[in-house]
């Protein structure tokens, strides 16, 4: 006999507000089924679950049902709260009246109307509610991090010092990502290898650390606690187990013709190469697309200059497949190409740059060995103009909408430290707003204006001229005096928006991790768990998941490490009980399910039924192996013969849903 | 006999009329005040997300349209359409993942092909194909859903009643 | 020269102020709310210069419902229609279309064009389209 309670939830003025709280609890009353009900200003308290303890207790409730917010949100509290009161957890629905119907409509007449509704649609589906029992999953106790930027290098660091092997995979040849790039930071302007090249070392030599750089993850299979990758390792051409670093072939190589991706294409480098001196592993690889001996056969000066014999020009990308319990996510970004931003100067001058390649300008290990110059004269520039809002904040088609967060901050630390260097020098920054939210930052900005005397101009450029001779001229609007200025700066450095990584989208499919419109990773809940991805055992870290500064980027790589350390120190997984199941008196054995299952989950077995003529035979019948079935339906609903079934969404269930919301 | 009868009956009774009293709902003054009832078919991971999205940020969708929330659009079998129609739903939108994005990874595709061929059924069984729509809804467009509601209650409005497969054997 | 047809000297209370703001925004037909005053349309505008009201300002005080302001203004006579501001624009305005707005308020009232139809007819066939209509609303006066 189900004996429905219905706790209808005020959520504060949230529900209440819009939908007559005290007519929904009175439907409830009149629908069959439903023994009790009540409404409560916020349910998911202390006091609210007390009220729903106190009602199981008196009035023998076996099924709940909680008319609150949505089930993303609060389903885990009321499924907890029913079990502590000896109810299956299971056997909960949630009506979802705050953002389906409270949030969404004006009128109260008609969201008190649906509200009844979806209240009744929930308690169709919890009279029909079995009780459901989780099953286990083993955890392997070993984590991925995809990306060895700071976020990958902090979240693997985190675990490894918990005690858990940790894997980075990192595509290019080293670790160390764009902080690597930098040759500041704001807001103490502490130098940037300085605090990152330690961790890289750190994570070399931690024991419970391996380094996969040059690596991509192929494929992903498995789930929360057993995912297994195939990881591609590309071939370096190089032996790292002989190779000294010593880089003597990268200094021979002839080839000269590609663009130093770490340089940020200011510098050329050879077909064999080490990204920068404190490359982490530092082994060279030859970028065989760029190799005279890959191209033409005729070269081979590395081979011939290796003192270790290292070269190894046969070698092949290796596949290794690995077994993890957690996934973390810490693919990073890119700026913006700035190809459809012509009109200011891009790709038309080599004296318009992005604020990356004047980092490498100004570090000591770049191309100039930290000499601010002009690209194009090799001069130090006398006027320098820093654009904010290249391609940020920008709605059209050849931007991204949102705010790329860190460059208010950079503009400023550059500014000063062009100050700093060459007290000369002109600085101009145009911005739209300056946004310096975050601890000191502020005041920092404001150091760049009263102490080092940089120009900030509220307004953009709109146009930059490049003149026959090479110099620049541009125009930009100057809002607070309401007219338009001219200049003729010596270098244009634009704050490019920053992208997630053009991987993140490849990986998210492998995974299955949700992404936005943009290409970040989406989180589980923007507020409550801003470090998990909605898919079980997938974490996010870092700038994969949005726009953010290093010491946020260092938070949330902490924070996905504790997560992942959380579901690791786990021996067993409950796994989700929602799995299908197999009517095996109605099972033909047709095998459809079998070839639908994305996880190969059920198989066709031979088994001894009563048909339902009452006939005992032998036939082979789909079986579903609970640990791998996730639960998503497919078998049951391409099933002929109805005899595949989902837990917790069955066709009856469905159906009599169906049945509530039509009348 | 029985069903055509109700058929020729249902015109002359006036839509509007006819079936609000059914539904117990005052008429009002406007006769023409046709309020369809709309069944969405939610996926869990992104559609279902969306449309939480769309209350988070308060965008106004029409309170016709009643989510039904399944692990996965390929969860959803033709038949839980199909009885929605029956039982007098005068629209059906199925949401799910964008393509590539399933987070069952292939669910979509499935159900992009079923329901490619409900499609070419309900010609047949004589429920205008535009009553039911598939559209792909991820976990982050909340404002997309609600337009997305908006338009289709707007053509299902346009479209009138659906009064085909109402399984008239079963009517008191 | 300013909009003869509507004397912004005259538009004195809230309720005149807010009509000609309606007015001129559904002329210009362009989302003035999305803007965040960026800047970029004056830094683009060939023309900004020898403006009174430059381009950013404009969509400002049509935003802010200051349509006097606006009338008043020479720069919409300034105006090239170039478009240059619409294309740099990171938000998808228009402000060469305030612009227009602003240019059809003063006009449109002044009844029938000065060219007629048989002189635009007459005009150079190798003129640009945009040259035939900012001559038919320009000299229109």
């Amino acid at each position: 006999m189900q004996k429905i309670g219905v706790f209808v939830c005020w959520c504060g003025s949230n529900i209440a507000a819009t939908v007559d709280v005290a007519r929904v609890v009175a439907a409830a009353r009149e629908v069959s089924g439903v023994v009790y009900a009540a409404d409560y200003p916020y349910m998911c308290s202390e006091q609210g679950q007390d009220l729903v303890a106190r009602a199981v207790r008196e009035h023998g409730l076996n099924r709940l049902v909680v008319c609150a917010c949505s089930p993303r949100m609060h389903e885990k509290t009321f499924r907890a709260c029913a079990e502590r009161n000896g109810i299956n957890p299971y056997q909960v629905e949630i009506a979802n009246i705050r953002e389906q119907c409270a949030w969404i409509l004006k009128d109260k007449d008609e969201a008190t109307a649906k509200a009844i509704v979806l209240m009744k649609a929930a308690v169709a589906k919890a009279l029909l509610d079995e009780p459901l029992a989780p099953g286990e999953s083993p955890v392997t106790k070993r984590a991925l991090v995809i990306g060895g930027g700071i976020a990958g290098i902090e979240t693997a660091l985190d675990i490894a010092e918990a005690g858990y092997p940790v894997d980075i995979v990192e595509k290019e040849p080293s670790i160390g990502g764009k902080m690597a790039q930098l040759d500041k930071t704001f807001p103490t302007l502490d130098c940037s290898a300085c605090i990152l090249t330690p961790k890289m070392v750190d994570a070399a030599q931690h024991p419970n650390i391996r380094i996969l750089s040059y690596s991509e993850v192929e494929a992903v299979r498995g789930f929360v606690g057993q995912f297994e990758v195939d990881i591609r390792r590309k071939a370096r051409s190089v032996r790292a187990d002989l190779c000294s670093g010593c880089g003597i072939c990268a200094a021979k190589c002839p080839s000269r013709q590609a663009d130093s991706e770490f340089d940020a294409g200011l510098r050329k480098r050879g077909a064999i190469y080490i990204p920068f001196a404190q490359a982490i592993p530092k082994v060279p690889v030859i970028d065989r697309t760029q190799c005279l001996k890959f191209r033409t056969g005729k070269c081979g000066v590395c081979s011939v200059v290796c003192p270790n014999h290292c070269i190894d020009y046969e070698q092949k990308d290796e596949i290794l497949t690995e077994r993890y319990g957690v996934i973390v996510l810490a693919t990073g970004f890119e700026l913006l190409d700035l190809k459809r931003f012509g009109e200011l100067g891009w790709g038309r001058s080599k004296d318009v740059i992005t604020s990356l390649q004047l980092e490498r300008l100004t570090n000591a290990g770049g191309p100039t060995e930290g000499r601010l110059v002009c690209p194009s004269t090799g001069r130090e520039p006398k006027r320098v103009v820093l654009v904010s809002c290249v391609g940020s904040r920008d709605t059209t088609d050849r931007g991204k909408t949102y705010c790329s967060k860190i460059c208010c901050m950079y503009n400023a630390k550059h500014a000063m430290y062009i100050r700093e260097k060459y007290p000369d020098t002109d600085v101009t920054v145009f911005y739209i707003d300056v946004r310096t939210p975050g601890k000191g930052f502020d005041e920092f900005q404001r150091r760049a204006v009263e102490e080092y005397g940089v120009h900030y101009i509220r307004g953009l450029v709109g146009k930059v001229d490049v003149h026959r001779d090479g110099t620049l001229h541009l125009t930009a609007g100057d809002l607070n005096s309401g007219r338009q200025i001219e200049m003729e700066p010596d270098l244009i450095v634009l704050a490019a928006a920053v992208t997630p990584s053009p991987d993140a989208r490849r990986i998210a499919g492998l995974v299955t991790a949700s992404i936005d419109n943009d290409g970040f990773y989406v989180e589980a809940h923007p507020k409550l768990r801003p470090v998990e991805s909605p898919t079980a055992g997938i974490f996010l870290s870092g700038m994969c998941q949005g726009p953010k500064d290093i010491p946020e980027t260092v938070a949330q790589a902490g924070a996905a490490a504790v997560k992942a350390i959380g579901l690791l120190a786990k021996d067993k997984l409950l796994a989700n009980p929602c799995t299908a199941r197999c009517d095996e008196q109605r099972c033909s054995g047709c095998e459809i399910c079998v070839q639908v299952c994305p996880y190969g989950a059920i198989t066709a077995e031979d088994k001894t039924v009563v048909t339902l003529e009452g006939v005992r035979e032998t036939r082979p019948v789909a079986v579903v192996n609970e640990a791998l079935c996730q639960g998503c339906g497919a078998c049951s609903a391409a099933c002929p013969s109805g005899a595949m079934d989902l837990k917790g969404f069955t066709n009856r269930e469905i159906l009599a849903e169906v049945d509530a919301l039509c009348w | 006999m029985l069903v055509t009868q109700e058929q020729k009956q249902q015109p002359a009774a006036g839509a509007a009329a006819g079936k609000d009293t059914a539904v117990g709902k005052d008429t009002g003054t406007g006769a023409a005040a046709f309020e369809p009832k709309i069944v969405a078919f939610c996926c869990n991971w992104c559609s279902y997300a969306g449309a939480d999205g769309a209350g988070t940020a308060r965008k106004h969708y029409p309170a016709n349209v009643k989510i039904i929330k399944v692990p996965c659009s390929g969860r959803v079998r033709p038949l839980f359409i199909l009885r929605a129609f029956q039982k007098g739903a005068d629209g059906v939108i199925l949401c799910g993942c964008h393509p590539g994005d399933c987070h069952y990874m292939t669910g979509n595709y499935y159900a992009r092909r079923r329901m490619d061929l409900l499609l070419s059924m309900l010609d047949y069984l004589g429920v205008a194909k535009d009553r039911l729509r598939v559209a792909w809804v991820s976990a982050s467009e909340g404002a997309r859903f609600a337009d997305l509601m908006n338009e289709f209650t707007a053509h299902i409005a346009s479209l009138g009643e659906n009064v085909k497969l109402r399984d008239m054997r079963c009517r008191k | 020269m300013t909009a003869a047809n509507v004397n912004p000297a005259e538009i004195r209370t809230p309720e005149q102020e807010a009509d000609y703001t309606e007015q001129l925004l559904r002329l210009a037909d362009t989302p003035v709310r999305r803007c965040i005053q960026c800047g970029r349309c004056t830094g683009a505008c060939p023309m900004a210069k020898h403006m009174d009201l430059v381009p950013n300002r404009l969509v400002w005080e049509l935003k802010n419902g200051r349509a006097s302001v606006v009338l008043a203004a020479r720069s919409p006579w300034d105006c090239l229609s170039c478009f240059a501001c619409e294309t740099r624009c990171p938000r998808g305005i228009s402000p060469a279309a305030c612009m227009e707005a602003a240019r059809l308020m003063a006009i449109r009232p002044a009844g029938a064009p000065v060219l007629t139809a048989e002189e635009v007819a007459a005009l150079d066939p190798e003129m640009p389209q945009q040259g035939i209509v900012a001559a038919y609303r320009k000299f229109s006066k």
